[in-house]
């Protein structure tokens, strides 16, 4: 009998050391994703550069060159800027970094992801995007001020039709 | 006759230490470790009936989602409540369970040789169990949900095809759409019905699997979930904001462990260590170079298409074919199936060493272990002059090893299934005085059936049947797995003190006691 109540009891408390293993790990310990003052700047976006050269009419001597039907009458070349971002926090520069763009022959979107943990509370966020290999400088600036709350995410996006830099 | 290896090696001597342990505990029929992949099959049917009855209150958009998981989380807690609670810690468990399983193969050595698909096809269940877990936590929509789904996206994004702008449907207001949570759901289902196709790939190369656990580990096992449900029932956390991420996060380790490792350090080297580690299981069975023994072979001129080695062979590697003779059907080998147990040469009814040809031939065999080579041993060890008091010893190559002592002729096999019973009575006529048969412990049959298909071919049960007129006081049979040597020796001495007894004893009268079965050792 004694023998069996061991037996017994040993099961009962092999299974609930299983479960309470199982149930402490399903939530814990807690992952730290942030450290508590901080908050996050995230720089996502994705959008065609401008194209890196005008079209141009083709000479008459171009024009006989080429086959018939695809005698159009002006070279319109598809290879598209580089986006280049930089990014300045309080006046440090935070990240300058170039954008190619996307496809073998360079002429599709080009698209970045990065993410920065900051400390919270106010910041001058200072973004400048240039989106065209012809323009020396920059395209498109954006300036905020913020004041942010531990866990706040600020997004930094580029949309070129909405008026470029966008900070949300 | 060359003698067969063993599975030694300290990982297998430590997990069987362990089984061995749990024994004691829950008997050897309701130990959990000796029957993991069974579990595994059931904690699945527990999480898809669950499952089902989430998904009758889940609203599957963004506004809802949050508030329909809240509903039956705090408006039904004792029915809703306790079936998010039970679908959750039974993932949980499945996870603990299946990697478990995967560790009893690897450290029992289970993996080389015929085991290969039984492995590599247990590979993917691993990815497709995690990538059903991590979708589920997805579903909920709350603050872990959003770390989740950003996590994974920034995960894929660092993959060449799919690009950084991935993420963007997670962080941008309005990115998020019904549709998206459409597909999630889509997944959440998908994926472990894949799973399931994968499990049942998983043991399409076994016969008879073992894909139901004991009543008393169902029961228990459900017992402790819902426990452990209604100590701590899962809860959602605040629900999913774009403008915030939580700083602190109570993550699912069982599911979500790898994505704290792309922040410390990056969703590259996540890439590498999974895909690694993921590449290095699927050559498992190729690395070390163990050689293979041969595959068993089938005489057509002495296979009578019984279908015996066909429902014995425990790995599915014997199929039955039309006989070329025209005549009934025949077995038929798959030589990469076979594991080279010789289970097949024990159930075949042509094997009986009584027969009066110069060479045994049998139906099936392992050619380098025939029957006929089992018989000239006997017959080298028992026809010559002054061999009266021999007890023959037949033990599991996978057992414990006896130790060799004066008048004791000991015989390796492969497995003790390999034995037609036929071989102890042939022994006895010889004048063995005796004969032992050690398999391997209860539950811990290296080839599945060997240790069932002995005790029951001995106790005459299943075909081929010892038959009733042997003297089973002769006979012992001794269950004694690798850590059981001495245990084995004392129970072989008893035995053989026990037939000298009778040998005076029957002079003056006295009484014969039956062993068969009798003795385990773990
Ligand atoms: C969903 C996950 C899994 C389930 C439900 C499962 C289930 C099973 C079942 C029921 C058996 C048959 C046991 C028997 O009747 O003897 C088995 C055998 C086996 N499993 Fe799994 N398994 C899973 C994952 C894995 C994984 C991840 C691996 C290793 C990579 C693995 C390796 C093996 C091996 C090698 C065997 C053959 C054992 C033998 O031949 O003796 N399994 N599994």
């Amino acid at each position: 009998m004694a023998n069996l109540t061991l037996r017994y009891g040993g099961q009962a408390i092999l299974y609930v050391l299983f479960a309470a293993f199982v149930g402490y790990f399903s939530t814990s310990p807690p992952y730290q994703h942030l450290p508590p003052d901080q908050a996050l700047l995230r720089l996502s976006f994705r959008a065609p550069g401008q194209l890196t050269t005008d079209c141009r009419p083709r000479s008459p001597e171009e024009l006989a060159k080429m086959s018939p039907q695809l005698r159009a009458q002006m070279d319109c070349p598809r290879e598209r800027s580089p986006v280049h971002v930089r990014v300045d926090l309080d006046g440090k520069l935070m990240l300058d970094e170039t954008f190619a763009p996307a496809g073998l022959r360079r002429d599709g979107a080009a698209s970045g992801y990065r993410r920065q943990p900051i400390p919270a509370g106010e910041h001058l966020l200072r973004v400048q995007v240039n989106d065209s290999v012809r323009v020396k400088g920059f395209t498109h600036e954006a300036e905020r001020r913020l004041t942010l709350a531990p866990g706040q995410v600020v997004l930094i996006d580029f949309l070129p039709d909405q008026g470029g830099v966008v900070i949300r | 006759m060359p003698a067969p290896t063993g599975s030694a090696g300290a990982p297998a001597a430590l997990w069987r230490a362990a089984e061995s342990a749990l024994d004691r505990l829950c008997g050897v029929d309701d130990n959990p470790l000796r029957q993991l992949g069974a579990i595994g099959f059931y904690l699945f049917w527990l999480i898809a009936v669950t499952g089902g009855y989430l998904y009758i209150f889940y609203e599957t958009s963004v506004a809802g989602a949050h508030a329909s998981v809240e509903a039956l989380t705090h408006g039904q807690w004792w029915a809703g409540g306790v079936m998010r609670s039970l679908h959750r810690y039974a993932s949980d468990a499945f996870i603990a369970v299946i990697v478990l399983h995967l560790v009893r193969e690897l450290m029992l050595g289970r993996f080389r040789g015929f085991r290969w698909y039984s492995w590599v096809s247990g590979v993917p269940t691993l990815w497709l169990a995690v990538a059903a877990g991590v979708v589920g936590y997805w579903m909920v929509w709350d603050d872990l949900a959003l770390f989740v789904a950003t996590a994974t996206t920034e995960w894929f994004g660092a993959l060449p095809g799919f690009g950084a702008a991935l993420v963007r449907n997670f962080i941008a207001e309005g990115a998020v759409s019904d549709r998206l949570f459409s597909l999630v759901a889509f997944l959440h289902i998908g994926l472990p019905l894949v799973l399931l196709l994968v499990m049942w790939m998983h043991v399409q190369r076994l016969t008879r699997p073992q894909t139901g656990t004991t009543r008393r580990v169902a029961l228990t096992g459900l017992a402790a979930l819902v426990a452990l449900s209604l100590v701590a029932p899962a809860v959602s956390g605040p629900p999913a904001d774009l403008t915030r991420i939580a700083t602190s996060l109570p993550i699912d380790w069982f599911y979500l462990a790898p994505l704290p490792a792309l922040y410390t350090a990056s969703p590259e080297a996540v890439w590498v260590a999974s895909v690694g580690a993921t590449l290095l299981l699927v050559v498992a069975p190729w690395l070390g170079r163990t050689p293979r023994p041969r595959p068993a072979v089938v005489e057509p001129a002495h296979c009578n298409g019984c279908r015996r080695c066909f429902d014995d062979c425990p790995y599915a590697a014997i199929a039955m074919a039309a006989h070329p003779s025209g005549k009934g059907e025949i077995a038929v080998v798959d030589a990469d199936r076979c594991a080279s147990c010789g289970i097949c040469a024990g159930s075949c009814p042509s094997a009986v060493p009584f027969r009066s040809t110069a060479t045994l031939a049998s139906g099936i065999d392992l050619p380098h272990f025939t029957v006929d080579m089992l018989r000239a041993a006997i017959d080298a060890t028992l026809r010559p002059a002054g061999t009266a008091g021999t007890t023959l010893v037949f033990a599991c190559g996978h057992g414990a090893a006896p130790t060799p002592q004066p008048g004791l002729a000991i015989f390796t096999l492969p497995c003790a299934g390999l034995l037609p019973p036929t071989f102890v009575e042939y022994g006895l006529r010889l004048g063995a005085t005796g004969v032992v048969v050690v398999t391997c412990a209860p539950g811990d049959c290296e080839y599945r059936f060997g240790l069932r298909w002995t005790l029951e071919r001995l106790e005459g049960t299943r075909p081929p049947r010892l038959r009733r007129s042997v003297d089973r006081s002769r006979l012992a049979v001794i269950q004694a797995g690798p850590g059981s040597r001495a245990a084995l020796d004392r129970d072989i001495e008893a035995f053989r003190a026990r037939l000298a007894a009778r040998a005076t004893g029957s002079a003056a009268g006295g009484t014969s006691r039956p062993t068969l079965g009798e003795t385990t050792h773990g």
